[in-house]
């Protein structure tokens, strides 16, 4: 401590493990919060079911999507990306899943919602086994932390199904 | 800085640095504001900074005290001997 760079440097790397810490604190008080997320996703219709012209099938359709994702949000988020994705099982893939909307949200105020919509990216198999094909939805949130792990859990929606035919 | 005000300004760093930590986790998750803690921790840095780091008169109330002039004249250094060095036959 005799010098002014000496202290300058001391005062440097103390303060800046010290920050290390409390940060660390920040990111372990997120485990004290009660979290209990809820979701639910309607289609209201299946638009089209059709074939491309180079082989795959594609399907369009209008989902209704409500969610309370309000108690995620702690003083140590900095925001929630949520995405809902089909997921199916073909005779080709043990597990598909096709992503159809998502969001970001950055507050808790945002963060209940219900929307409709036709889904925001194409819902396209490879191969043709979507015809009379049963899924489910799954609403998949990432909390992204200020700082901290990231932590990501899913609410999955069995039991819808697409037609038999192609329209 | 004389000794005693290096011991004491080490001392005060650390403990200004860290009741500024433990204030802004307190505070910060007290209302629920990242915000409020990382401004109080820079506060406190910066106070810490102010307290510590520059030259204060404080720091200087022990000074050393070294011989004076006149007595050092009277015993002069002692010589360093030249050792005969053993060469190799």
């Amino acid at each position: 401590m005799h010098s002014f760079g000496y202290r300058a440097n001391a005062l440097l790397t103390f303060s800046v493990t010290a920050l290390a810490f409390i940060c660390a604190i920040a990111s372990f008080s997120d485990k004290f919060s009660n979290q209990n997320p809820s979701a639910e996703i309607q289609i209201l219709n299946i638009n089209r079911l059709k074939k491309q012209s180079y082989g795959n099938d594609e399907v369009s359709l209008t989902l209704d999507i409500s969610a309370d994702l309000q108690s995620l949000f702690t003083w140590n988020t900095k925001q929630v990306f949520a995405f809902v994705a089909a997921e199916y099982e073909t005779s080709k893939n043990s597990l598909n899943q096709v992503s159809l909307w998502d969001v970001i949200i950055p507050d808790k105020e945002h963060a209940k919602f219900r929307i409709q919509t036709s889904n925001k990216y194409r819902f396209i198999d490879q191969g043709h086994n979507l015809r009379g094909r049963e899924f489910n939805l799954t609403l998949h949130w990432h909390v992204m932390p200020k700082t901290g792990k990231m932590l990501a859990d899913k609410i999955i929606m069995p039991g819808y199904s697409l037609p038999d035919a192609y329209k | 800085m004389d000794w005693q005000g290096q011991k004491v300004v080490e001392q005060l760093m650390q403990i200004l640095l860290v009741i500024s930590g433990v204030v802004a986790v307190v505070v910060g998750y007290a209302t629920e504001s990242f915000r409020a803690m990382m401004l109080i921790y820079a506060g406190g840095v910066v106070l810490a900074t102010l307290v510590t780091v520059p030259n204060w008169p404080f720091y200087n109330h022990h000074p050393l005290k070294w011989l004076d002039q006149s007595e050092a004249e009277k015993h002069p250094k002692p010589q360093v001997v030249a050792k005969k060095r053993f060469s190799k036959k």
